[in-house]
C-alpha cells in the first residue's frame, strides 16, 4: 500500500507535447531577426498580426450597448438563432432540407467540441447500440487531432483513407476509392468540406460525385469536418459546395462546423454540429440524445460568439459586410500563394510549384523532405511543420522574399 | 424547467448582471491589446492563477511549493467532467482504479451522469440530508463513508450544497477529514457559488483550504457564473492540489491531452471579466459590495419566509431556513407535496423539495408562503 505521503498520480507518464504547439514554442523562444513561424494554425495580417474583423468589432459593441439582453444561461443545445443561422450559411438559404424540417444544430465549443458531441452521438448510438468497433476511417494525412477526438469518444478501430498521393502532389482518388469500396458496411467516414487540413487538396465536384456514389451504395456514414466555409476560395456556397451536393443526394449525415477561422473568433470557441435527418420525427429523437450528452460535457455553452455570429448571420447588412470580411482574408492567401510560386519559379527553384496555387486554403504540403524541413528550421529559422505543410497566412510581403530564397536553398542543398 | 431555476434571480424576477461586470465588459470591448488569439488549453495563466488564490488563500503552501494545478474550463459541469476525466484515467493506475464514486443524497442529478460519461460506472450515494432534522445527519454520513472502500472518491459540497443549502461545519469537516484520511478517500470538492453563500470569498473556501492545509490531495470544481452573474459566459475552473510537485507536470500534460478531445480550449470573455475584478483592489471592493447586497437580500427573503410560516400556524420547524446560507434551500416536502405545488399552485420547486431563494420576491412572497403552508395542511 502506498504510504499516506505519496502522490496517487506518482505513475502518471508525460504526455508527448503537440508538435504544432511545440513548433510555436520555440519559434518564440528563437531570437534570429529573420524568423518565420509558417506552422500557426490562424489568420495573420500583412503585419503578421491577428485580425479582429471589422464586422466582429462592430457587432461586440452593439452587444455590450444592448440593455435588453438576459444574461441566462443558454439552452444545452446552444442559442436558438445561432444554430439556425449556422446550419442554414452551411447548407445554403433555399435548402430543401431545412424546408422540410429535418435539420437541427447543436453549438459546441468550437470545432472540436462539434466533432466531440457528434462522435460521442454515434458511438452511442449509431449502428447498433454502444457499437464502440464501427469503423472510423480518416484521411491520410488527416487534422491529428481527429483521431484524438473519436478515440475519446470511445471508438476502437480508427483507420487511414488513402488520401495525399505525395509523388504527384495532389489527390489519391484511386486509393480513396477503393478504401471506400473496401470498408465495412455503415463504417463512418471524417471528410473535409474543404481546404482540407494539412494538405490543401480538395476533391474537384466530379471527384466529390463519384466518392457519393460509392458511399452510398456501400451504406457509409458521413461526418463533415467544416472549419474553412468562406475562407477558402472567398465564396460561402463555392465552399459549400460538396456538403450540399451530399445532401441533395438523400445523405443523413453531420457538419461539424466551426467560426474560429472565418470570424476570427478563436477565443470564443464558437462551433455547431449540424444534423441533417431523415425527418423530422428522426431529428427530434437525434437531438433530444445530444442533448443528454451535452448536459455531462459543458452543459450549457457560452454565448459570446454564438451572439456575435448570430447577430451577423441574420442581419442582411451585417451579412454581407462579413462576407467582404471573410473574402479580404481569402484575398491575402490567394495572393501569397501566387507571390510563392511566382518567386520559388523566378529562382528556378527544381521541381514543379503548381500545386502551390492548386491548393485551398490555410495550408499547403510543400512536399519538402523532413531533412529539407529540418534545414528550413535550423539553419533559415523559418518554421514549419515536419510533413512539409505551411501556413500561408504565415507569409506576408515582408518575408516572402526571405522564405522563396529558403525554400530554394533547402531544395538545391538538402536531399 | 430546472436549469432556468439555477440561477439569482433580482427582486424584479429577472437574472441580471453586476453593474460593475457590465462596466467592465465595456472596457473590455474597447481594449485594443485584447487580440483574438486561441487561449492555451488550460485558459488564460491570470485567471487560472486568480481561480487558484481565492480557493486557497493567496499564501497557501501548497501555491508556493508548487503543487496546485488549475485549468480553466468552459463552465461548471466541465470542471467535473475534466476532474472525472482525470480520475479515471489516472488516478491510482497501480490499482487499476475504477470507482466508486461517492455522491450526496440528494445532489445535482447531472453529476452521476457526468461520472459516467467519463466512464466510471459505479456511482454510489452517502447519506447528507435528513428530512426529519431538517439538517445534516452526520453520523449517517460517517457510517456510510467509513464502509467506503479505500482510495474511493467522495464528492463534498464546499459550500452553499445544492440543492439543500445545508453546509457542514468546521468541527463537522474536522471530522470528516480526519475519516478521509483514515480511510485514504479521495476528496472532490465542489465550490460552484463561492461568496453567495456568506458574502464571504474566504469562509466559503474554508474547506478547501482546510484540505490542503491537511497535505491532502484533492480536485475543486469552482464556477463563476454565480458570484460574478456570468451564466452565459461559461466560466469555470478545476483545481487540483498534488502531494508532490515532481507529478504536477505529468498530471499537467495528461490534462492538456484530456481537453484537447473535449473542447480544444475555453472561451475567454467572461474569465477576462473575472481576471480583471480579481487583480484590482479597487474592483474587488466594488464587487464585493454587490455580492453582499445579492446575500443580504437571500438572507432577509429567508428570515421573512420562516416568519410568515410561523404566523401561518405552518406545521413543522422552520429555523433551518436561516441557520442555511446561499441561494438553495430544501423545504423538506415530501414527493405528493411537491406534485402539489407544481400541479396546483404552479409553485415549482427543485429536486427534493428544494427551492432557490432568490425567486421569491415581495411579489410572490405571500403566495408561496399559504402555498407550502396548503402543501403541509391540505389532505393529499
Amino acid at each position: 500500500m502506498a504510504p499516506f505521503s505519496m502522490s496517487l498520480f506518482s505513475d502518471v507518464p508525460q504526455a508527448p507535447p503537440v508538435a504544432v504547439f511545440k513548433l510555436t514554442a520555440d519559434f518564440r523562444e528563437d531570437t534570429h531577426p529573420q524568423k518565420v513561424n509558417l506552422g500557426v494554425g490562424a489568420y495573420r495580417t500583412d503585419d503578421c498580426q491577428p485580425w479582429v474583423l471589422p464586422v466582429v468589432k462592430k457587432v461586440e459593441r452593439l452587444i455590450v450597448e444592448d440593455e435588453s439582453l438576459n444574461h441566462e444561461y443558454l439552452p444545452i443545445l446552444g442559442l436558438p438563432e445561432f444554430r439556425s443561422a449556422a446550419s442554414k450559411v452551411a447548407l445554403g438559404d433555399d435548402s430543401p432540407a431545412i424546408k422540410e424540417n429535418r435539420v437541427g444544430g447543436v453549438q459546441a465549443l468550437g470545432g472540436t467540441g462539434a466533432l466531440r458531441i457528434g462522435a460521442e452521438f454515434l458511438r452511442r448510438w449509431y449502428n447498433g447500440v454502444n457499437n464502440a468497433a464501427t469503423p472510423v476511417y480518416v484521411s491520410a494525412p488527416t487534422w491529428e487531432n481527429h483521431n484524438g477526438v473519436f478515440a475519446d469518444a470511445g471508438f476502437k478501430d480508427i483507420r487511414p483513407y488513402h488520401y495525399w498521393d505525395a509523388a504527384q502532389r495532389g489527390l489519391d482518388l484511386t486509393g480513396f476509392l477503393d478504401d471506400l469500396e473496401k470498408a465495412p458496411e455503415y463504417s463512418i467516414f471524417v471528410l473535409h468540406a474543404c481546404a482540407h487540413n494539412p494538405t490543401g487538396t480538395d476533391p474537384t465536384q466530379e471527384e466529390w460525385k463519384q466518392i457519393a456514389e460509392v458511399m452510398k451504395r456501400r451504406k457509409l456514414y458521413v461526418f463533415f469536418d467544416s472549419a474553412y466555409q468562406g475562407f477558402a476560395s472567398g465564396s460561402l456556397e463555392k465552399d459549400a459546395w460538396a456538403i450540399r451536393f451530399f445532401v441533395s443526394e438523400g445523405f443523413e449525415l453531420f457538419i461539424a462546423q466551426s467560426f474560429s477561422k472565418n470570424f476570427g473568433l478563436y477565443n470564443e470557441r464558437v462551433g455547431n454540429l449540424t444534423v441533417v435527418s431523415k425527418d423530422n420525427e428522426n431529428l427530434t429523437r437525434v437531438l433530444s440524445q445530444m442533448e443528454k450528452i451535452v448536459r455531462t460535457t459543458w452543459s450549457n455553452p457560452p454565448s459570446q460568439g454564438a451572439r456575435i455570429v448570430s447577430k451577423t448571420l441574420n442581419s442582411p447588412e451585417l451579412f454581407e459586410e462579413w462576407k467582404g470580411n471573410v473574402k479580404t482574408m481569402a484575398d491575402r492567401v490567394l495572393l501569397m500563394r501566387d507571390q510563392l510560386k511566382a518567386k520559388l519559379q523566378a529562382l528556378g527553384t527544381p521541381g514543379t510549384w503548381d500545386h502551390i496555387t492548386q491548393q485551398i486554403g490555410m495550408f499547403s504540403f510543400t512536399g519538402l523532405t523532413p531533412k529539407q524541413v529540418e534545414y528550413m528550421i535550423k539553419e533559415k529559422h523559418v518554421y514549419l511543420m515536419a510533413s512539409g505543410r505551411i501556413n500561408m497566412c504565415g507569409l506576408t510581403s515582408k518575408n516572402i522574399d526571405y522564405v522563396a530564397q529558403s525554400i530554394h536553398e533547402a531544395v538545391t542543398k538538402v536531399q | 424547467m430546472l436549469r432556468p431555476q439555477l440561477q439569482y434571480y433580482s427582486e424584479e424576477g429577472k437574472p441580471f448582471e453586476l453593474r460593475l461586470v457590465g462596466k467592465i465588459k465595456q472596457q473590455l470591448s474597447t481594449d485594443p491589446t485584447l487580440h483574438p488569439e486561441y487561449p492555451s488549453s488550460l485558459g488564460l495563466r491570470e485567471f487560472t492563477r486568480k481561480a487558484t488564490e481565492v480557493a486557497l488563500g493567496k499564501h497557501s503552501r501548497a501555491i508556493v511549493e508548487n503543487q496546485v494545478l488549475g485549468v480553466q474550463t468552459p463552465g461548471f459541469t466541465a470542471a467535473v467532467r475534466l476532474g472525472a476525466e482525470l480520475l479515471r484515467c489516472w488516478y491510482d493506475l497501480s490499482a487499476d482504479w475504477c470507482g466508486p464514486v461517492y455522491l450526496s443524497s440528494p445532489c445535482d442529478d447531472s453529476l452521476a451522469g457526468i461520472f459516467q460519461a467519463a466512464g466510471i460506472q459505479e456511482i454510489r450515494e452517502y447519506y447528507y440530508w435528513d428530512d426529519k432534522q431538517r439538517g445534516i445527519c452526520l453520523e449517517r454520513l460517517l457510517e456510510d463513508l467509513e464502509s467506503a472502500p479505500e482510495h474511493s472518491v467522495v464528492v463534498l459540497s464546499a459550500s452553499a450544497h445544492y440543492p439543500t443549502g445545508a453546509d457542514l461545519s468546521q468541527s463537522q469537516w474536522a471530522v470528516i477529514t480526519r475519516l478521509i484520511t483514515s480511510r485514504r478517500l479521495f476528496p472532490f470538492l465542489l465550490l460552484p457559488t463561492q461568496a453567495l453563500c456568506c458574502g464571504d470569498m474566504e469562509r466559503d473556501a474554508w474547506p478547501v483550504q482546510h484540505c490542503a492545509s491537511l497535505g491532502m490531495e484533492l480536485l475543486c470544481a469552482q464556477s463563476f457564473s454565480h458570484c460574478f452573474g456570468l451564466y452565459g459566459e461559461a466560466v469555470g475552473h478545476l483545481l487540483c492540489v498534488l502531494k508532490q510537485n515532481s507529478v504536477l507536470l505529468p498530471v499537467q500534460s495528461q490534462a492538456d491531452k484530456i481537453v484537447r478531445s473535449l473542447w480544444a480550449r475555453p472561451s475567454v470573455g467572461g474569465a477576462h471579466v473575472v481576471t480583471t475584478v480579481l487583480s484590482n483592489s479597487a474592483h474587488l471592493v466594488e464587487w464585493q459590495g454587490e455580492v453582499k447586497h445579492i446575500v443580504e437580500r437571500c438572507m432577509l427573503i429567508r428570515a421573512i419566509l420562516r416568519e410568515k410560516l410561523r404566523l401561518l400556524g405552518t406545521p413543522g420547524r422552520w429555523d433551518h431556513l436561516t441557520q442555511q446560507g446561499g441561494l438553495f434551500c430544501c423545504i423538506g416536502l415530501n414527493g405528493e407535496q411537491v406534485e402539489f405545488l407544481s400541479n396546483r399552485r404552479r409553485v415549482y420547486l427543485l429536486p427534493g423539495g428544494c427551492l432557490n431563494v432568490s425567486a421569491i420576491n415581495c411579489r410572490n412572497l405571500d403566495y408561496i408562503a399559504e402555498s407550502i403552508h396548503l402543501a403541509l395542511t391540505s389532505s393529499l
